[in-house]
C-alpha cells in the first residue's frame, strides 16, 4: 500500500474513503481490478464524513428484499472481519397500529430468510431490564441484529485489497477532488489539489459530498444531506458491570421514531422523530473549520426537546443516572434520497463514472461488494433494481425535487409505510397529455417515475352497483388492506373485459434505436429473436450474463435499421443506462430517447376494435392489422403509431402519438366510444388486475437478477443463434431443471381468526403444510412477488416462486399475513394465464 | 449563600477561525456557539459552593436573545435561575459591559438575591480583555482577586489559590466578593437528559441594560486571524528504537544536550 505521491494514473479511482469506497477497494480488487487510487479529502482512518459519527447498529429486517439482504451480507462481511457484536435488536410497540406493523415485520423476515419474532413484555423485560415496560405493549426480536466498527473494518478492507493486489493500492488522503475530466462523454481524469491523475473508471463515493463531485462531470447524483440527531449519555453505572461495547439489544423505540443503544459504559439516543433538518451541501464547513467533524455540527437544541421526553420516558433509570451527563451532541449529518434508497450505479451520460452514494453503515459492505461486481462483470449477486441511481434519470435530479421528497420521507425512516403509500411533494412532476380530462374525471393518481398515472376514476363509480353481484366476497373490509385501493378497479376491469376501456399514459420509457448496424445490437441485447420482419413486435427478457433478467419489454421493428423499444416507466431509466452502455465503441448505434415526446393510450377490450375503426383512416380489422405488429395509422386528425399488444389480455391497441396531440386523441377516442360505454380505466387494472389474470410477469417484482427465463415461466423463445448476453446462463438454465418454478396461486379462505376478510398486498412468505417458510435449493425463500384480485377469475391471485416439490397445481400451502397463515393453492405452474389460456382475445 | 456566575457567549474555539469578509467579526456559520471555559468553570464552583452551603445559583449574561442558549446551559447544569441582559448582538466592551452587569447587580429588587459571591472566569474565550470581572467589582466597591484555581469558604471569608511559578499565592477575602477563576479549579459537569430538558422550559429573566457610553475604552479596527501553524509532526519511532534519533534530535537541531 503507498501512500505518499499521487500517481499520473490509475485504473481505478475512488473518490472517498468511507465505509462504501473502502469496501468497493476490497471487492474490485477481489474482482481482478489491480490498480486501485482511494482518495479522500480527509484524514485517515476516519476522514470526517457519515462513516464517522453513526451508531453504527445493523438491523436486518426490513421489508424491502434488495435492503434486508444487503444488510445480512454486511453482517457477515463485519463478523468475517472481527468488527460486529451480536447483541440482537428488539423494536418496541406503543400502540396497537405498531403491534400490528410488528407481525409485518416478522412477515418480511420470514419472506428474507432473516430469524425474526414477537416478544412478549415480560420476554423484553428480561432481555432488556431498564426499558420502561408501562407503555409498551409488545416489541419484535431480530436475533441477527448487532453492532460493528465501520472504521476499523475500513482498516482491514484496505489492507485486504492491498494483498489482493499485491499492493496495487494506492491511498491519497487530504486530496481535494477539483475536476473530473470528461471528453467525448467519457471520464478522463481526476484533478485533485494534490495533482491530476488519469483514469479508467471513477467511482464517487464520496457520501453527502457526492452531489458536488458528480456536478463537476456535469451530472447528478439526487440526495441532500440531512441530520439525525444524536446524543451520548454515560457514564451510566448500570453498565460498568458489564464487560464490551454492548451487552443488551438495541431497542428501536419505534413509535416515537428513536433508538437507545448501549455503548460501553453510555447509552447512545437518537432521534428521527424531529423536524427534517435538511443541509446544502456547500454549507458543510471543510475539516479546518469544523470544531468536531463535517458532519457533525451542534445539536439543534429546539428540534431535541420531545427526543428527550420521549427517551426519558423509555429508559429513565438508565438516563436519571446521578452520575451520568450528557457527554456528546450532535446533529449527524448523513445521505437522504428522494425515496429513501441508495443511489447506485453508471452515470449513464459520463462513460466510466459510478455512483455508489446515499449507503449507510448498515448495508455499505454488501454494497461495496455488490457494485464491485456490477463494474466487473456487469451484475450482482444481490439484485439492486431498487437503489439504482438511474431510476431518478432526467427528471428527480433537481435540488428542488430532492428536499422535498426527503423532507417527505424522513418521517418515514421509523413510520409505518403502506407499500403502495403514495409521495405528495413536488407533484404533479411529469404528466400525460392526458392529465387534465383524467384530473376531470376524478381519477386518483398514484406516481411511477415522476409520471402522474390514475390508479382509478371515482367518476366510475356507477359501476360498482353494475358489478355488485361480481364484487361480493372481493371487496377488502379491513382497512389496511384496502388502503390506496379502491373496488371500483375491480369494477373498471369487468367494464373493460365486457365492453372498452381507454388507459394512459402509463409512462414508458420508449427509445429508439438507428444505425446500420442496428440489427445485431439489438439481437445482442435481448433473448428473443428481433431480426423480423419490419413491423413486428417481440416480447423479450433482457439478460445479465449470469441469464437473470436485467429487464422485459416489448421491441417493435420500425424499419430496416431502425427499432423501438418500449419499456416499463420505473424501469426506463435503469433499461436506458444497458442499453446505452452495450454500445459498442465502432458501433453505428444511436439512441433516441421518446420517453418525454410521445404519450400512449390503450384501448382495450370487446368492443375496442369497433371504436378505434370507427375514427381510425387505416382498416383495423383483424387480418389488415394482425396481433403482435405494429403500423403507422390516423386517428381523426392525430398521426399515431400502434401496437397490437395487450398486458390485460385484451383485443385492443397500444396507440402512440406525440405528446403534442395527446388530447386530441383522447377526446377523439373518448367521444368515438361513447355509444359503447367506454370508460377510462386507471393502472389498477392495467399493473395489477389485468396483468395477474393474465400470469404476466412484472420486472422488479417476478422478474429480477436472482430468477431466469426458465424459472420465470418465459423460455418460448427457445435458443436463437444469434449470440446474447446472458446466452450462456439462459441456455444452461433451460436445460437444468429448476430449482423454482413461478406460479400463480388463489387464496382459498379469506377469514382471520377475528372474522375479518383479509387480503394479501404482496411479499408474504408461503409455508408448506406444517407451517415452515419454503426454501428451494439455491436457498431462495418462497414469497408473494405480486398479490391482486382476478375479478373475471372471482379469486385473489398471489404469484410466487415455488421448488419442483410444491410447483404442482391443485397444491395446497399456506400464505402467512399479519401473523395469521391463509390456505392457499397453486392454481398454474408457469405463465399460461388463468384467465382466457388460449388468448382468444388478444387473437381475435 | 447566594452564587452569581457571569458567563459569556463566544464561538465555539475548537476549529480554526475564519473572519468575515470586513475583518470585523469571527464568521460562525460553521463554529456553534459555547461559554467560555473559564466561565464554565466558574458556574461549576457556583453550583459545587452553594452544594456545601446552601443557597441559591444564579447566572447572568450580557449578550444577543441567542445567549439564552448559554444561560441555558448552565440552568442544565442545575443553575437555579438565568438573567439576560439583551444587547443588539455587537460587542460592548468591557467597560459598558462591566457597567450594566453592576447595574443589574446593583438593581436587583429583593434582599433574596444580594450575592455573597461573584464569579467569572479569568478572561472570555474571544475577546480575552481580562477586565470584566475587576470592573464589576470596582463598581460595586467589592473586594475581587482573579487567576483562581481553588476556592473555598468559611464563615463568610473565601480563601483563593492562585498558581504562580514554583508556587501558589493564597488570598482571603471577606464575603461578598468578586472571583474570577480558571479552568482547572474543577471539572464541569455534563447535564443531565432531564436537566437539559427542563432547562429548555425554564424561565430566563430578560433585562435591557443601558449602553453607558465612557471615554477611554477601546475601539476595535479589525480582526486578525493569525497563520495557523501547520508543520508536520513526524513520529520518530515507537518504544526504545526512538531513542537514538530523539537523542540525536535534541543534540544537533534542539541543541539542549
Amino acid at each position: 500500500m503507498s501512500d505518499g505521491e499521487l500517481p499520473s494514473r490509475a485504473e481505478t479511482v475512488i473518490i472517498g474513503a468511507g465505509i462504501v469506497g473502502n469496501s468497493l477497494a476490497y471487492h474490485l480488487a477481489k474482482q481482478g481490478r489491480d490498480d486501485i487510487l482511494l482518495t479522500d479529502k480527509g484524514p485517515l482512518p476516519d476522514p470526517g464524513g457519515s462513516t464517522g459519527h453513526a451508531s453504527n447498529f445493523l438491523m436486518p429486517v426490513e421489508h424491502s428484499k434488495e435492503m434486508t439482504h444487503l444488510t445480512r451480507r454486511s453482517i457477515e462481511q463485519y463478523d468475517d472481519m472481527d468488527t460486529f457484536t451480536n447483541s440482537g435488536g428488539i423494536e418496541v410497540a406503543r400502540t396497537d397500529e405498531r403491534m400490528d406493523e410488528l407481525e409485518r415485520r416478522v412477515q418480511s423476515a420470514k419472506s428474507w430468510g432473516e430469524a425474526g419474532r414477537l416478544l412478549t413484555v415480560e420476554e423484553i423485560e428480561e432481555m432488556v431490564p431498564y426499558v420502561n415496560t408501562d407503555i409498551i405493549k409488545g416489541g419484535f426480536y431480530s436475533e441477527g441484529a448487532g453492532t460493528c466498527d465501520p472504521l476499523r473494518a475500513g482498516e482491514v478492507m484496505r489492507a485486504r485489497a492491498d494483498d489482493a493486489m499485491d499492493g496495487g493500492l494506492t491511498l491519497s488522503p487530504n486530496t481535494e477532488v477539483l475536476d473530473l475530466h470528461v471528453e467525448n462523454g467519457a471520464i478522463q481524469a481526476v484533478e485533485t489539489d494534490r495533482g491530476t491523475v488519469e483514469a479508467g473508471e471513477v467511482v464517487i463515493a464520496a457520501g453527502l459530498w457526492s452531489p458536488k463531485i458528480a456536478e463537476m462531470a456535469g451530472v447528478e447524483i439526487p440526495l441532500t444531506p440531512a441530520v439525525h440527531q444524536m446524543v451520548s449519555v454515560g457514564p451510566i453505572s448500570f453498565f460498568e458491570d458489564y464487560e464490551g461495547e454492548i451487552s443488551f439489544p438495541v431497542v428501536r423505540d419505534m413509535d416515537t421514531q428513536m433508538y437507545e443503544r448501549q455503548h460501553g459504559n453510555d447509552l447512545e439516543v437518537g432521534s428521527y422523530q424531529h423536524r427534517p433538518i435538511l443541509w446544502d451541501v456547500e454549507d458543510i464547513p471543510s475539516i479546518d473549520e469544523a470544531p468536531l467533524s463535517p458532519t457533525q455540527p451542534p445539536l439543534t437544541d429546539d428540534a431535541f426537546e420531545q427526543s428527550m421526553a420521549d427517551a426519558l420516558e423509555i429508559v429513565p433509570e438508565l438516563l436519571d443516572d446521578p452520575e451520568a451527563g450528557i457527554r456528546h451532541e450532535i446533529d449527524g449529518l448523513l445521505s437522504v434520497t428522494p425515496d429513501g434508497m441508495p443511489l447506485l450505479g453508471p452515470l449513464q451520460d459520463v462513460e466510466g463514472l459510478w455512483s455508489c452514494a446515499a449507503v449507510w453503515i448498515k448495508e455499505a459492505p454488501a454494497i461495496g461488494e455488490a457494485v464491485a461486481q456490477w463494474m466487473t462483470r456487469g451484475w450482482s449477486d444481490i439484485d439492486l433494481h431498487g437503489s439504482d441511481i438511474n431510476r431518478f434519470y432526467e427528471y428527480g435530479t433537481s435540488r428542488e425535487f430532492v428536499k422535498n421528497r426527503a423532507h417527505e420521507g424522513f418521517q418515514k425512516i421509523y413510520g409505518i409505510v403502506h407499500p403502495a403509500e403514495q409521495w405528495q411533494s413536488s407533484r404533479p412532476l411529469r404528466t400525460s397529455p392526458f392529465y387534465d380530462r383524467q384530473d376531470a374525471l376524478d381519477a386518483r393518481f398514484f406516481e411511477a417515475a415522476g409520471w402522474e398515472r390514475p390508479q382509478w376514476f371515482e367518476s366510475n363509480e356507477d359501476l360498482l352497483e353494475r358489478y355488485a353481484d361480481e364484487l361480493e366476497g372481493l371487496k377488502r373490509p379491513n382497512e389496511w388492506d384496502s388502503r390506496w385501493w379502491s373496488p371500483i378497479i375491480l369494477a373498471e376491469h369487468l367494464h373493460m373485459r365486457d365492453n372498452v376501456a381507454m388507459v394512459g399514459d402509463m409512462g414508458f420509457g420508449k427509445f429508439d434505436f438507428v444505425g446500420s448496424d442496428v440489427v445485431d445490437y439489438m439481437e445482442r441485447m435481448v433473448v428473443g429473436r428481433t431480426d423480423v420482419d419490419v413491423g413486428k413486435t417481440v416480447y423479450t427478457p433482457v439478460l445479465a450474463e449470469n441469464g437473470g433478467f436485467v429487464s422485459d419489454l416489448t421491441i417493435a421493428r420500425l424499419g430496416d435499421e431502425q427499432y423501438r423499444v418500449i419499456t416499463g416507466g420505473a424501469a426506463a431509466g435503469g433499461d436506458r443506462a444497458w442499453f446505452s452502455g452495450h454500445i459498442g465503441a465502432d458501433e453505428d448505434v444511436t439512441l433516441i430517447d421518446r420517453s418525454e415526446s410521445l404519450c400512449t393510450l390503450g384501448v382495450w377490450g370487446s368492443d375496442a376494435r369497433a371504436v378505434v375503426d370507427s375514427v381510425a383512416e387505416e382498416d383495423m380489422s383483424h387480418e389488415a392489422f394482425p396481433p403482435y405488429t405494429a403500423q403507422e395509422v390516423t386517428i381523426g386528425e392525430v398521426d399515431c403509431w400502434a401496437m397490437r399488444l395487450s398486458y390485460v389480455g385484451e383485443r385492443g391497441w397500444e396507440i402512440y402519438t406525440s405528446m403534442g396531440q395527446g388530447q386530441r386523441l383522447w377526446d377523439i377516442i373518448a367521444e368515438a366510444g361513447e355509444e359503447h360505454d367506454i370508460r377510462p380505466v386507471g393502472m389498477g387494472v392495467y399493473g395489477t388486475t389485468g396483468r395477474m389474470e393474465k400470469g404476466y410477469r412484472l420486472y422488479g417484482h417476478e422478474l429480477e437478477l436472482e430468477y431466469t427465463p426458465a424459472e420465470a415461466g418465459l423460455t418460448f423463445h427457445g435458443v436463437k443463434d444469434a449470440d446474447f448476453v446472458g446466452k450462456e446462463a439462459y441456455a444452461e438454465a433451460l436445460e437444468e431443471d429448476n430449482a423454482a418454478t413461478l406460479c400463480t396461486l388463489s387464496v382459498d379462505d379469506h377469514t382471520s381468526s377475528d372474522g375479518e376478510r383479509r387480503f394479501m398486498l404482496g411479499n408474504e412468505p408461503v409455508l408448506n403444510k406444517d407451517g415452515d417458510v419454503i426454501v428451494d435449493e439455491e436457498g431462495r425463500e418462497s414469497y408473494v412477488t405480486s398479490a391482486g384480485t382476478g375479478p373475471s377469475v372471482g379469486k385473489h391471485l398471489l404469484m410466487a416462486y415455488l421448488p419442483p416439490e410444491y410447483a404442482d397445481e391443485g397444491q395446497g400451502l399456506h400464505v402467512e399475513y399479519m401473523g395469521e397463515q391463509y390456505p392457499v393453492t397453486v392454481e398454474v405452474v408457469g405463465s399460461e394465464p388463468l384467465f382466457d389460456p388460449e388468448n382468444e382475445r388478444i387473437r381475435s | 449563600m447566594n452564587v452569581l456566575a457571569c458567563i459569556k457567549r463566544v464561538p465555539n474555539t475548537g476549529a480554526k477561525i475564519v473572519l468575515t469578509d470586513d475583518n470585523q467579526r469571527i464568521d460562525t456559520s460553521n463554529l456553534g456557539f459555547t461559554m467560555s471555559p473559564h466561565e464554565e468553570c466558574a458556574v461549576e464552583e457556583a453550583i459545587q459552593q452553594v452544594e456545601s452551603h446552601g443557597g441559591q445559583t444564579h447566572v447572568l449574561t450580557l449578550g444577543p436573545e441567542e445567549a439564552t442558549e448559554q444561560l441555558r446551559t448552565a440552568l442544565a447544569m442545575r443553575v437555579d435561575e438565568a438573567t439576560l441582559l439583551e444587547t443588539d448582538g455587537e460587542e460592548w466592551g468591557p467597560r459598558a459591559t462591566a457597567s450594566a452587569i453592576a447595574t443589574a447587580i446593583r438593581d436587583l429588587p429583593d434582599e433574596d438575591t444580594e450575592f455573597d459571591l461573584l464569579l467569572f472566569g479569568n478572561e472570555s474565550a474571544d475577546m480575552a480583555n481580562y477586565q470584566v470581572g475587576v470592573r464589576v467589582a470596582a463598581e460595586l466597591d467589592l473586594p475581587c482577586v482573579t487567576g483562581i484555581k481553588s476556592l473555598e469558604v468559611e464563615d463568610g471569608v473565601a480563601t483563593a489559590k492562585r498558581e504562580i511559578s514554583g508556587g501558589e499565592e493564597v488570598y482571603e477575602i471577606d464575603l461578598p466578593a468578586v472571583v474570577a477563576v480558571k479552568e482547572g479549579i474543577n471539572e464541569p459537569r455534563y447535564a443531565s437528559m432531564r436537566a437539559k430538558m427542563q432547562a429548555r422550559r425554564q424561565e430566563v429573566a430578560n433585562l435591557e441594560p443601558d449602553r453607558a457610553v465612557a471615554p477611554g475604552t477601546f475601539e476595535k479596527i479589525r480582526l486578525e486571524a493569525p497563520e495557523a501553524d501547520d508543520s508536520d509532526a513526524e513520529v520518530l519511532g515507537e518504544g526504545a528504537d526512538a531513542v537514538p534519533e530523539i537523542v540525536e534530535l535534541l543534540e544537533s537541531e534542539v541543541e539542549v544536550l
